[in-house]
């Protein structure tokens, strides 16, 4: 059989391809909805327009990205159906259940209220305004909900029995499959990867801003009067993105932790592949390089730390756990076949691990620093503290500041740290779902079994290609947009509306009966 | 009433939904070209449906959704069977999307122009499409004994299929010039007003030819009298725009879109997808459908939801109940 042509291959390269691309849309749109939501509040309670004005700069930034977000989503529901229907057909009575709750409950609430959000600034009473932004941030938080728990139905099926006449799954419990551990522990991890990533692309744009300014200023020039109006949103938008990446970041180590010790149990296939743990080891030590040789069955290169694999999968440093070559005998004597089928791709998944954590925890270390650094009063010698205007000096002590070279350097590594998290999530989704391979339902059915029998290679490749190429295009078109806004900088032109808009009821009246200069009035945002 | 059977009346609403809603916006962007004289002519055109066309497709995401949860076959059959018009669809919706989103973020002429090129064509191609879809399913398919659809492209191109299609584009067509005569002030309103009188003959006679083949082919009672009120509200649309009141003949246009796609489910009832190779080999109610167990469970949200969503989503248009016209765009930026 010629693998590269496997249907089964060119459907998951389709699916591989578009999940981790919907993927980049996704983490910063739930971050961005709830972050800019935030700073819209903090504009309505205070009337602070450094608020108003972060507000608009990220909102325009979170269209930008929401958009292609919604748009890519609809392929991940369709291709379900298209190239995976033995799957649908097997699943659909148990996975269907929260895929058609994401769409009542959450893409409801998403779509309608970001259209009232766009469109409303003019028309919407300041607080209801706010509220519609929050409601879309409620709705990305219910969606991520609802889909993962589906996917973590896929990795750890639960309240379900399979029908002995159809051999279909069957839902038994709907609360078992929405409240298992693995749904709870992966939204955690998820919703928390997902801030780390929006902190860090706020702090990356804020960043760059000052960064701009501060060379500006180190070059004995002046800040030009729109550079200078820029400053406080720029400065509220920093520390704002720190505070959250350190948090965000935090969470996401947390979770990280316990989401590895479901992992253990439930799929220690993925876990021992993910160290490259070729021999069941007690105590496991936890690698920090391996180059491994999958024919021979173990790793022909290796750097350990003793005892931490088992720290991480038990809570001790004792403790053994199974390695690769144990699990897949004991799966091939449980579901038939070789020991080798039930082996995923070890460099996949060893270094899919590695690059997240690295990645993701990069960006958590940065955030940590600068949020130290650029302090303005906390532990500081009274010459030493700024105003809420000034471009912060990087601070490490109470009266040191760093040298020009770190600083430099911290600045860029700022800017840079934007797209860590972006990289931490494609190999956090890579690696957990090549991981489970070769299943596709762990346990139940295999990803092989899982293709549409009717369709034919040349549609798939046809999909494949289309896909591929429509999203590329699309990538470039969107970097380069989100780059021209990112980089002009938040519209310190722009004023707050001068009154507040009022509702009016039915009874009140229709449009006709609105004030001539009202009716005449251009849009303040129009497409 | 078997749970089964509810599910099928609540997915018909669903997809009768998005093509009332979805219906207009495709028409919408169909006029961009078809209407519009000039850039701000076609962004009072867009902006008329901005702040809801997002909303509106959710209705699609919801109907598959639930058609993936209530009858599993259905959605694998269907979105397996339809592959490379489904796909096409897709790549509309996308590039459709992001059209609206993107065009007015850059100033340049080519840059506008192409979007206002993709906005036109990916309303056009989707509202022929969905047309193609239903009639196929509606007539049925080649489908054997494994549920799966074992057809070719052909076999879903017939002049039936392609009469559907047709319909819909014009129907839809018609009901978006309703609509921007509803939500427009100035000269293009007026002009809406004649382009959907000469539309909506031509959508009559194509609702009539369709619908009628449909009842002889597929036909049954119960689909008779949708079909006479579709051609109904039809007529009073036509008349009702004739008049100027707008808003009489915007609630007919979705009317006659409501009951051709009601016609449409009931010739379908109890069939899912019926084969067209073997009726023994159909999808129907009961042999696509999940458990009972699920369909409670779904039920219950569905009963719950659907009321909150319909109220909300009210409440947009009548927060954006004003019409707009030239006078209202903003300068390009």
């Amino acid at each position: 059989m010629n693998l590269a042509l496997a249907p089964e291959t060119l459907a998951r390269w389709q699916f591989g391809i578009t999940t981790v691309y919907h993927f980049l849309f996704v983490p910063l749109t739930i971050s961005l909805a709830a972050i800019t939501a935030g700073l819209e509040t903090a504009w309505v309670r205070t009337g602070k327009e450094k608020y108003f004005h972060a507000t608009k700069f990220w909102g325009k930034l979170f269209l930008i990205n929401i958009a292609m977000g919604v748009v890519t989503g609809i392929v991940q529901e369709f291709q379900f159906g298209m190239n995976w229907s033995d799957y649908s057909r097997f699943v659909g009575d148990v996975f269907g259940a929260p895929l058609a709750m994401e769409a009542l409950l959450a893409f409801f609430f998403e779509s309608t209220f970001i259209g009232l959000w766009i469109f409303g600034w003019d028309k919407l009473p300041k607080k209801i305004h706010c509220a519609c932004i929050w409601i879309v941030s409620l709705g990305t938080v219910l969606s991520s909900y609802f889909i993962l728990a589906a996917n973590s139905w896929m990795q750890h099926p639960t309240g379900y029995t399979v029908d002995k006449a159809t051999g279909k799954a069957q839902l038994t419990d709907i609360w078992a499959v929405l409240t298992q551990n693995t749904t709870l522990v992966v939204v955690f991890h998820t919703l928390t990867a997902a801030f780390l990533t929006g902190a860090a692309f706020i702090v990356g744009i804020s960043s760059l801003h000052l960064w701009r300014a501060k060379r500006k200023q180190l070059r004995g020039e002046e800040l030009d009067e729109k550079q200078r109006r820029q400053l406080p949103a720029m400065l509220a938008s920093l520390r704002v993105g720190l505070v959250v990446a350190v948090i965000a970041g935090l969470g996401t180590a947390i979770s990280g932790d316990s989401l590895g010790k479901v992992m253990f149990e439930q799929q220690p296939m993925k876990m021992a592949a993910a160290e490259a743990l070729w021999e069941t080891q007690a105590p496991a030590p936890f690698s920090v390089f391996a180059v491994g040789d999958v024919g021979k069955g173990h790793n022909s290169v290796e750097i350990e730390i003793p005892g931490l694999l088992s720290f991480l999968a038990h809570n001790n440093f004792t403790e053994s756990v199974p390695g690769i070559n144990d699990i897949a005998a004991k799966e091939a004597a449980q579901y038939g076949g070789k020991p080798d089928d039930y082996i995923p791709s070890i460099f996949m998944t060893f270094w899919g691990f590695r690059l997240m954590i690295g990645f993701g925890m990069t960006s958590f270390v940065a955030g940590a620093i600068g949020l130290w650094t650029t302090r303005r009063k906390f532990w500081l010698a009274p010459e030493h503290r700024r105003g809420e205007d000034e471009i912060p000096r990087l601070m490490l002590t109470k009266s040191r500041e760093m040298g020009p070279f770190l600083t430099k350097w911290s600045w860029r590594i700022g800017i840079l740290t934007m797209g860590f998290p972006l990289i931490a999530n494609s190999f956090g989704w890579i690696f957990t779902e090549m991981g489970r391979q070769p299943w596709a339902v762990y346990g139940l059915m295999k990803t092989g079994d899982a293709v549409s029998p009717g369709v034919s290679q040349g549609e798939v490749l046809t999909s494949l290609g289309v896909f591929t190429a429509l999203y590329a295009v699309l990538a470039v078109v969107e970097v380069r947009l989100l780059a021209k806004y990112a980089k002009a900088g938040p519209d310190t032109d722009e004023k707050p509306p001068a009154k507040d808009p009022r509702l009016r009821l039915p009874s009140g009246g229709s449009g006709e009966d609105r004030p001539a200069e009202d009716a005449d009035k251009p849009l303040t945002f129009a497409y | 009433m078997h749970l089964h059977d509810f599910w099928f009346l609540l997915i018909a609403v669903l997809w009768t939904g998005y093509f009332f809603l979805e219906g207009f916006d495709f028409g919408i962007g169909v006029l961009t070209k078809a209407l519009a004289k000039d850039r701000t002519e076609r962004r009072v055109l867009i902006n008329t449906i901005g702040p809801v066309w997002d909303a509106n497709e959710v209705w699609l995401i919801t109907a598959a959704g639930a058609t993936f949860a209530a009858f599993p076959d259905w959605y694998a059959t269907l979105f397996s069977g339809f592959y490379l018009p489904l796909l096409a669809v897709l790549v509309c919706l996308i590039v459709r999307g992001v059209a609206f989103e993107y065009r007015h973020k850059r100033s340049g002429e080519r840059w506008q122009r192409n979007w206002e090129h993709a906005i036109f064509w990916c309303s056009l191609i989707p509202a022929f499409l969905w047309g193609v879809a239903f009639a196929n399913i509606v007539r049925g398919v080649p489908i054997g004994p494994d549920k799966n659809f074992n057809g070719g492209l052909a076999d879903l191109l017939s002049p039936y299929a392609l009469l559907g299609g047709l319909l819909t584009l014009v129907l839809f067509t018609f009901h978006g010039a309703v609509f921007a005569a509803l939500k427009t002030v100035g000269d293009i309103r007026y002009r809406a007003r004649a382009f959907a009188a000469r539309s909506g003959v031509v959508a009559g006679v194509l609702t009539v030819a369709f619908l009628a083949w449909t009842q002889a082919e597929a036909g049954n009672g119960r689909s008779l009298p949708a079909l006479a009120v579709a051609v109904a509200a039809l007529a009073g649309a036509l008349v009702m725009n004739q008049r100027g009141r707008e808003g009489w003949a915007f609630a007919l246009s979705g009317l006659t879109v409501v009951a051709a796609f009601a016609m449409l489910f009931l010739a379908l009832f109890p069939d899912v997808m019926p084969s067209s190779s073997n009726a023994e080999w159909s999808l129907t109610v009961t042999n696509a459908a999940s458990s009972p167990y699920t369909l409670k469970i779904m039920t219950w949200i569905a009963g719950f939801m659907t009321p909150v969503v319909l109220a909300y989503q009210a409440w947009t248009y009548w927060v954006f109940r004003q019409r707009i016209g030239t006078r209202h765009i903003p300068a390009a930026h």
